[in-house]
């Protein structure tokens, strides 16, 4: 069943690789073209298809590619003509640190708000919980990161509103930096995280065996712990995952407001220059992190569920 | 009403009192309904009203450069002006119909491209269920906001390109949904009453199924709104959506944006625009499925 589902993910992996590389076959025209402009002769476009390699047909180039993509080498930028491995292995570092911080902070904050809320059901804080959380699910992150910018950096002047960072910058420097980006994810993930979280714990409530122990005169917190929450563990590991794969998404906005070096930002500078390969190696990683963390998650809510671990 | 009123003598009361009714219910309804949800309402009214009526409310032309750059906040320009001299409420006021009409026709799109072939899916549960179901499945593996900068660096940033890439993606979820929720009817009898009768595919989408799911279906167009309109407003806050010089939510935050390092919170207006009306339609929505409640709890 593991190995059935890893090897889906695998295929999946496989097509979306192909899709992103097909993509780009449908192009008007081909790189070479877009690269010299309308101006070019026929002999230099055909010369810089040869130095591309863009005349062997399509699938020995796709063959090619994924060959060069397992040894690490994504090929050359088009813009500025440098190594795309070595582009994206400082910023794909910087952007995983930062999703990483967000994560730490958000997961269990979620998880804790979320019981609570499921523990005081139509509360007073349940009500204002979940009008809170569906209004930070409803807000852009753009606006969220600009509220905290205008209110800690502008007004306060605690954090910085640029999150600059190099190869230099120290740890702790590195993490006062990505404060603010990272409570801005947080705050992103947090409400998805905290609705999912309680809609599951309900769901368990209305079983039988939680009325049994409510009966057998257990305390309210006991029942959730002792009762619920171990079947909960599969529905929630499954909401931390998809909100992690959210996350993968989320920092491509966030690293633009806080003019972070990470990979949504070259994401997006590629994207604005056209500049092919660059986009394909980044969405390709984008699309692996988010196959990746979605396969976890049905795994886990496999291994934790013994009824489809050995089904009939 | 008294019997002898509502004799066959006086037809027009007879035509008209079951229309006043439905009406008077809905209204009845909206009272009851929780604070929330009347938000919801109001809100969604308002930003039609502005959205219908933009050239009436505004002072100035949407692309009109009528004043000094990044003017503050005064009487002739009541938000002040942006980096080009243009008022920002002319714009902001042009943004209502530009951003939530794109996002709008975007929905409407999805839901006829992935509400038509999910019933067909769901009707015809054979090959077409199976390769549909298998697309949807892999277009859904790759993040939506990172397929769709691919596409666009594909296709080119226009705002036809714009809306047919979006509405394509976001149909893989309509259809999911639309599926899932005929199947539930396409197993009943009188639907396979229909199908005995040899009935045409047209009549047994409109007649048998979709008055069935309607009301997933509307709630399912409110969240596919919300989350259309957070997508376009992203990427033209990238500068890869709508693009300049038309008013637009998004883009407006990332062109005033370095207004923010000095304090100033014109620039989030639009964020705030942004925000309001996708609270408003959730809030909606929230009350609407919790009423219908044939779906869970949260999502």
């Amino acid at each position: 069943m593991v190995l059935q589902r890893f090897g889906l993910g695998l295929l999946t992996l496989f097509v979306v690789s192909m899709i992103i590389f097909v993509g780009v076959e449908f192009l008007p025209g081909d790189i070479a073209e877009a690269l010299l402009g309308q101006g070019a002769s026929p002999e230099s476009v055909a010369a810089l298809r040869h130095k591309l390699g863009l005349d062997v047909p399509a699938h020995t180039r796709y063959i090619d590619w994924w060959l060069n993509v397992l040894q690490g080498d994504f090929g050359t930028s088009l813009a500025n003509g440098r190594d795309i491995a070595e582009l994206i292995k400082v910023r794909l570092a910087n952007t995983l640190f930062l999703a990483l911080v967000a994560a730490s902070v958000s997961v269990p904050l979620a998880i804790i708000f979320g019981i609570l809320a499921a523990l005081y059901r139509n509360s007073l804080y349940d009500r204002s919980v979940n009008v809170l959380t569906l209004g930070a699910v409803s807000a852009p992150e753009f606006l969220v990161a600009y509220i905290l910018i205008l209110y800690f950096s502008v007004t306060l002047g605690w954090f910085p509103s640029l999150s600059n960072v190099d190869a230099n910058t120290t740890f702790f420097e590195r993490l006062h930096r990505v404060a603010l980006p990272a409570v801005t994810l947080t705050g992103v993930i947090l409400a998805y995280m905290m609705r999912m979280v309680r809609a599951s714990i309900i769901n368990l409530l209305a079983s039988a065996y939680i009325e049994m122990a409510h009966l057998k005169g257990m305390s309210k917190l006991r029942v959730i712990v002792k009762h619920a929450l171990p079947n909960a563990w599969a529905p929630i590991s499954n909401i931390i995952a998809i909100s992690l794969a959210y996350l993968v998404v989320g920092v491509v906005v966030v690293e633009v407001v806080f003019i972070y070096p990470g990979l949504g930002q070259l994401m997006v500078d590629s994207v604005s220059n056209r500049d092919i390969p660059v986009v394909q190696a980044c969405s390709m990683i984008f699309a692996g992190t988010y196959i990746l963390l979605n396969l976890t998650a049905d795994i886990v809510s496999i291994c934790t569920n013994p009824r489809l671990l050995h089904p009939k | 009403m008294t019997p002898d009123q509502a004799t066959p003598a006086n037809p027009t009361i007879d035509r008209v009192a079951p229309r006043r009714s439905r009406m008077k219910n809905m209204f009845r309804e909206i009272l009851k309904a929780p604070i929330t949800a009347k938000f919801g309402i109001l809100v969604i009214l308002i930003y039609g009203f502005v959205a219908i009526f933009t050239p009436m409310l505004t002072p100035y032309g949407e692309t009109e450069i009528v004043g000094p750059e990044f003017d503050v906040w005064g009487d002739t320009f009541i938000l002040g002006t942006d980096g080009l001299g243009r008022d920002m409420l002319t714009r902001l006021l042009f943004g209502a119909r530009n951003t939530v009409g794109i996002a709008f026709l975007t929905t409407v799109l999805a839901f006829l491209i992935g509400g038509l072939t999910g019933l067909f899916a769901a009707i015809y549960s054979g090959w077409f269920d199976q390769i549909a179901s298998r697309i949807v499945d892999v277009l859904m593996a790759i993040p939506q906001l990172i397929f769709a900068l691919m596409l666009l660096t594909i296709f080119g940033t226009s705002i036809p390109t714009l809306i047919i890439v979006i509405a394509t993606l976001d149909a893989t979820r309509v259809f999911r949904v639309t599926r899932a929720v005929s199947l539930n009817v396409v197993v009943l009898d009188y639907f396979e009453a229909a199908r005995l009768r040899g009935e045409h595919i047209f009549w047994l989408c409109i007649r048998e199924i979709l008055p069935n799911i309607t009301a997933p279906l509307l709630a399912e167009f409110g969240l596919r709104f919300c989350f259309v309109f957070l997508m376009i407003a992203a990427l033209s806050f990238l500068g890869l959506g709508v693009q300049p010089p038309t008013a637009d939510w998004g883009s407006m935050v990332r062109e005033n944006a370095v207004l923010i390092t000095y304090g100033d919170i014109t620039p989030i207006l639009p964020a705030i625009a942004i925000a309001v009306l996708t609270l408003g339609v959730n809030f909606l929505v929230d009350w609407f499925l919790h009423k219908s409640s044939g779906l869970k709890d949260g999502h």
